[in-house]
C-alpha cells in the first residue's frame, strides 16, 4: 500500500467526523450491513426496472449493464460549492470566449499565448467553423466539468468536457433512488435540489434559439441511436425535457431550414441538443459516409436558421493539451486569475518535459491529448512493467500526443463495497448551462467512484460507479434523526 | 489565356428520389494568375441555390430540389482569363495561416511507404525537394483518365501504382507534410490540347507553401508546375473539402452520372 494519506470526504485526515456528515456516520453506524446490502441491492432492482444501462466498448460479454451505485452519499457543503460555483462559472465563460476567439480574430494567437500548431493541427478544431458566430457567442451550452479534490478546500479541474458531456442522468437518477429508499436520511438534511435541471437545461436550449424562431422555438435530441453508449441517456433527457427524441433520418434540410417529421407533417426545428459527434452530424461536410447526420444541416447552421448544441468545433476547447494553458486562457480572457486550479500538467510536447515524463513513468499518469473515457492512459504506479514499457513505445513515437500528471492525492469517501463499508476515490462532475441569459450551475453533480481499491480511476468505461452528490448548509441539523 | 468552361453533370434515376440535396464548390475566384470574366450555375429544378463563403474562401452554393426527379442536370459555364505565374498563387482568398495546412486530413495521411517515399527525397531545399517529389510520382504512377473512377486515399493509390488526379495531389500533399510542408489540395480545370491525350475531366492538383516564395502549385498528375491551362477553383485540406460536388438523395434508386466537360482555348478556335 502507498503511504500517501488521502483526505477522506466522511473523515478529513482521520482524527474526527466531519460535521456535515454528523447524520450519515451516524446512520451507518445504526444500520446493519445486511441492511445496506438490502437496499444496495433494491436500488440495482430500481435502476434495472428503468433500465438505466450503460454500454462498455470492447467488452466481450455483455454490450448493457448497470454502472454500480453506491448507496453512501457524497456531500458537499454550502460553502465549498459556492466557491467551486464560482470558478465553474468563469471557466466556462472563458471556455466560450476562447471559441469565439479562436474561430474569429485569433487575438490569443497573436498574443502569443498558444503555441498556433496546437490549435492548426488540432484534429478537434473545426476549419469550417472558422470565420463563423454562433448565436449569443454561447458554444458550450452544456460543459462536465471534471473536479477532483485533494484536501479542506482544495479542488483542482482534472478535465473539460465541451463536446457532448454525458452523466446528467445518473445524477438524477440517483438522487430518485436515494430518495424513496433512504427518506429518514434526507430528513436529516437540507439539500439543494437537482430535479430542476431538466427546467435549467430546456430554459438555456430554447434561449438559444435563432431569431428567426417564431413562437415558442422546437427543440430535439438528436441521437446516434440505440447502440450508443449513453442512448439511455438520450430518451431519458428526451422525456425529462418533454423533446422529441429524433435520429438523422428523422430530420431534414431543405432551402437551409430543418424539418422534423412529424404524423401531422413536416415541422420546422430551432434548436438541436445533439448527442452526436461533429464527424458525424452532416455528410456534406463532414465524414461522407456517415449515415446518423442529417445532409445539408451545416449548411443550414451557418445561415443562422438553426441552432446546434453544444456548437461545433467545441473539442479543441476540452483538448488536454488546451487544458494545461486553461489557467493562461482564464486569465487572457477575463483578465483575472483562475478561481479553480488545474492540475499539474507535464507538456510532451515540449522537450523538457518529455524528458522528465519519460524517467518517471512509474510515478505519473499519462494520457492521449484526445482520448476520452479513459481510454489509451497510463497509470504509472499500478501499470507493471511491461504495461509501461509499451506505453513508453507509443509514448516515443509521437511525444505531442500526450500529458502527464501527477498521480494525485484523490480524496475518498466510505462506499458500501462487498459486505462492509471502505473508502474508494471519487472525483465529481458538476453540469455547468450556458445559454443567452448567463452560466447556471444545478447545485450538485455526479461523484464518480472508483470501486476497486486503490483505484483512481473513475471512468464508467473503466468500471467505475456513481454516488448521489448533495450540496448542504453548512450548520446541518441532525438532531431530527 | 481566355479559357471558356462548360461543365455539365448529368444525373438520372431508375426510380426518381423524393428530393436531392448537393452542395457545389464550383465557381472559380480571382487571384494573380486568373481573372473570371463570367460564371453561372444553372440547375435544371425548380430550387432556390443558396450562396456562401466556406471556411477556407472558398464560393460555395447549396440547393435542395423537391421531386420526384428521374433527372437532374447541373451545369457551370464560364470564361476566365489566365496569366503563366510560373505556378506561383498570389493574391488567393486566404482564410489561415499556412501553419493549417500541417494538418492531417483523411484522403491524405502518410503511410509507412509514403513517410520513406518523404525522406528518400533529394534536394538542397524543401523547394527542391518537392520538384524532386513531383517528377517522381509522375514517373511512377499511371495518370488514370478515367473519369468514372473514384478518389481513394493517398496511400491506397500510391500502393495500386495508378492515380486519378486527385490521388495524385492526395499522395503529394500526404509527403509533403510529412516533410514540415504545409500543402492542400485544389480542384480546377486544364485546357488541354487535343492531342494531349488527356481526357477533359475536373483536375486536382497540389499547392505546397515555401517561406520567401508563398503557395507554388504542384501537378504531379502532369508533372509540371501548373500553367495558364489550369483554372483554379477551390481548395482545402483535401478532396473532401474541395470536391466540386457532395450531395444526399432521399428515396430514389438507381443513380447513373455522366459528366459532360468541354474546357476550350476561347483565343485561338
Amino acid at each position: 500500500m502507498s503511504k500517501t494519506r488521502f483526505f477522506d470526504e466522511m473523515n478529513g485526515y482521520g482524527e474526527t467526523t466531519r460535521a456535515l456528515y454528523a447524520g450519515v456516520a451516524d446512520w451507518l453506524k445504526k444500520t446493519p450491513a445486511d441492511i445496506l446490502a438490502t437496499r444496495r441491492a433494491q436500488a440495482e432492482l430500481m435502476f434495472r426496472r428503468i433500465g438505466i444501462t450503460f454500454a462498455v466498448y470492447g467488452g466481450n460479454d455483455d454490450t448493457e449493464r448497470l454502472i454500480p451505485f453506491d448507496i453512501i452519499p457524497r456531500i458537499v457543503s454550502q460553502s465549498e460549492w459556492s466557491a467551486l460555483e464560482i470558478g465553474l462559472v468563469q471557466r466556462v465563460n472563458a471556455l466560450n470566449m476562447f471559441l469565439s476567439d479562436i474561430y474569429g480574430a485569433r487575438e490569443i494567437l497573436k498574443a502569443g499565448v498558444l503555441p498556433p500548431d496546437i490549435i492548426y493541427r488540432n484534429a478537434y478544431f473545426r476549419p469550417e467553423m472558422a470565420g463563423r458566430r454562433v448565436p449569443h457567442d454561447v458554444w458550450v451550452h452544456i460543459a462536465g466539468i471534471d473536479l477532483v479534490r485533494t484536501g479542506e478546500g482544495e479542488f483542482f479541474v482534472l478535465e473539460d468536457n465541451a463536446r457532448t458531456p454525458s452523466g446528467v442522468s445518473y445524477m438524477l437518477e440517483n438522487r430518485e433512488v436515494m430518495m424513496r429508499l433512504m427518506p429518514d436520511l434526507f430528513s436529516a438534511y437540507r439539500i439543494a435540489p437537482v430535479d430542476n435541471y431538466a427546467d435549467a437545461l430546456l430554459a438555456a436550449l430554447r434561449s438559444v434559439a435563432p431569431t428567426a424562431a417564431r413562437g415558442e422555438p422546437t427543440v430535439v435530441l438528436l441521437t446516434p441511436g440505440q447502440y450508443n453508449s449513453a442512448y439511455y441517456e438520450h430518451s431519458f433527457l428526451a422525456d425529462r425535457l418533454g423533446i422529441e427524441l429524433v435520429e438523422g433520418h428523422d430530420l431534414s434540410v431543405r432551402e437551409e431550414v430543418v424539418y422534423m417529421k412529424t404524423t401531422q407533417g413536416p415541422k420546422r426545428v430551432d434548436v438541436i441538443y445533439r448527442r452526436v459527434d461533429d464527424d458525424w452530424i452532416d455528410p456534406l461536410s463532414f465524414n461522407p459516409d456517415s449515415a446518423l447526420g442529417v445532409p445539408g444541416l451545416m449548411n443550414a447552421y451557418y445561415a443562422g436558421n438553426v441552432t446546434i448544441t453544444n456548437a461545433v468545433g467545441t473539442g479543441v476547447a476540452d483538448d488536454k493539451a488546451i487544458y494545461s494553458y486553461m489557467p493562461e486562457i482564464v486569465k487572457f480572457y477575463t483578465g483575472q486569475e483562475a478561481k479553480l486550479g488545474n492540475v499539474q500538467t507535464w507538456r510532451c510536447r515540449e522537450p523538457d518535459a518529455y524528458k522528465y515524463v519519460r524517467e518517471h513513468l512509474d510515478e505519473l499518469v499519462v494520457k492521449e491529448v484526445n482520448g476520452s473515457g479513459g481510454y489509451g492512459m497510463l497509470v504509472g504506479p499500478h501499470a507493471t512493467r511491461a504495461d509501461i514499457d509499451e506505453f513508453a513505445k507509443r509514448l516515443d513515437a509521437d511525444p505531442a500526443n500526450y500529458i502527464a500528471q501527477p498521480t494525485l492525492a484523490l480524496s475518498t469517501c466510505p462506499a458500501f463495497v462487498d459486505d462492509s463499508i471502505a473508502p474508494r476515490h471519487v472525483d465529481l462532475r458538476p453540469f455547468v448551462l450556458t445559454g443567452a441569459n448567463g452560466v447556471h450551475v444545478v447545485p450538485g453533480g455526479l461523484t464518480r467512484v472508483a470501486m476497486r481499491a486503490g483505484s483512481l480511476v473513475v471512468n464508467s468505461s473503466q468500471g467505475g460507479g456513481t454516488k448521489d452528490t448533495w450540496i448542504i448548509e453548512d450548520t446541518n441539523s441532525n438532531e431530527g434523526a | 489565356m481566355r479559357i471558356r468552361i462548360q461543365y455539365e453533370t448529368v444525373y438520372t434515376y431508375a426510380t426518381p428520389p423524393r428530393s436531392v440535396i448537393q452542395v457545389l464548390r464550383m465557381t472559380p475566384r480571382n487571384h494573380e494568375g486568373q481573372h473570371v470574366i463570367d460564371w453561372r450555375l444553372d440547375i435544371d429544378a425548380n430550387c432556390i441555390l443558396k450562396a456562401s463563403e466556406d471556411g477556407f474562401g472558398n464560393l460555395v452554393h447549396t440547393f435542395t430540389a423537391m421531386g420526384p426527379i428521374p433527372q437532374l442536370i447541373v451545369s457551370a459555364e464560364g470564361e476566365v482569363e489566365t496569366f503563366d505565374t510560373s505556378g506561383f498563387v498570389r493574391n488567393a482568398i486566404e482564410r489561415f495561416p499556412p501553419e493549417l495546412y500541417l494538418r492531417q486530413s483523411p484522403l491524405a495521411i502518410a503511410d509507412e511507404r509514403l513517410k520513406a517515399l518523404a525522406t528518400s527525397m533529394e534536394g538542397d531545399s524543401d523547394h527542391a525537394r518537392l520538384h524532386a517529389l513531383l517528377d517522381t510520382l509522375h514517373e511512377k504512377l499511371d495518370f488514370d483518365t478515367d473519369p468514372t473512377h473514384g478518389v481513394t486515399t493517398a496511400a491506397r493509390a500510391y500502393a495500386a501504382g495508378a492515380a486519378v488526379a486527385a490521388d495524385f495531389a492526395h499522395i503529394f500533399i500526404a509527403c509533403a507534410r510529412e516533410m514540415n510542408v504545409p500543402a492542400r489540395f485544389v480542384s480546377g480545370h486544364i485546357a488541354l490540347p487535343e492531342d494531349s491525350g488527356v481526357r477533359h475531366a475536373a483536375h486536382a492538383w497540389a499547392e505546397a507553401y515555401i517561406p520567401d516564395y508563398g503557395w507554388i502549385g504542384f501537378d504531379p498528375a502532369l508533372g509540371k508546375c501548373p500553367e495558364e491551362s489550369h483554372v483554379r477553383v477551390a481548395c482545402a485540406l483535401d478532396h473532401l473539402g474541395a470536391a466540386p460536388v457532395r450531395g444526399a438523395q432521399t428515396g430514389g434508386d438507381g443513380e447513373a452520372l455522366d459528366v459532360r466537360i468541354n474546357v476550350v482555348d476561347s483565343q485561338n478556335q
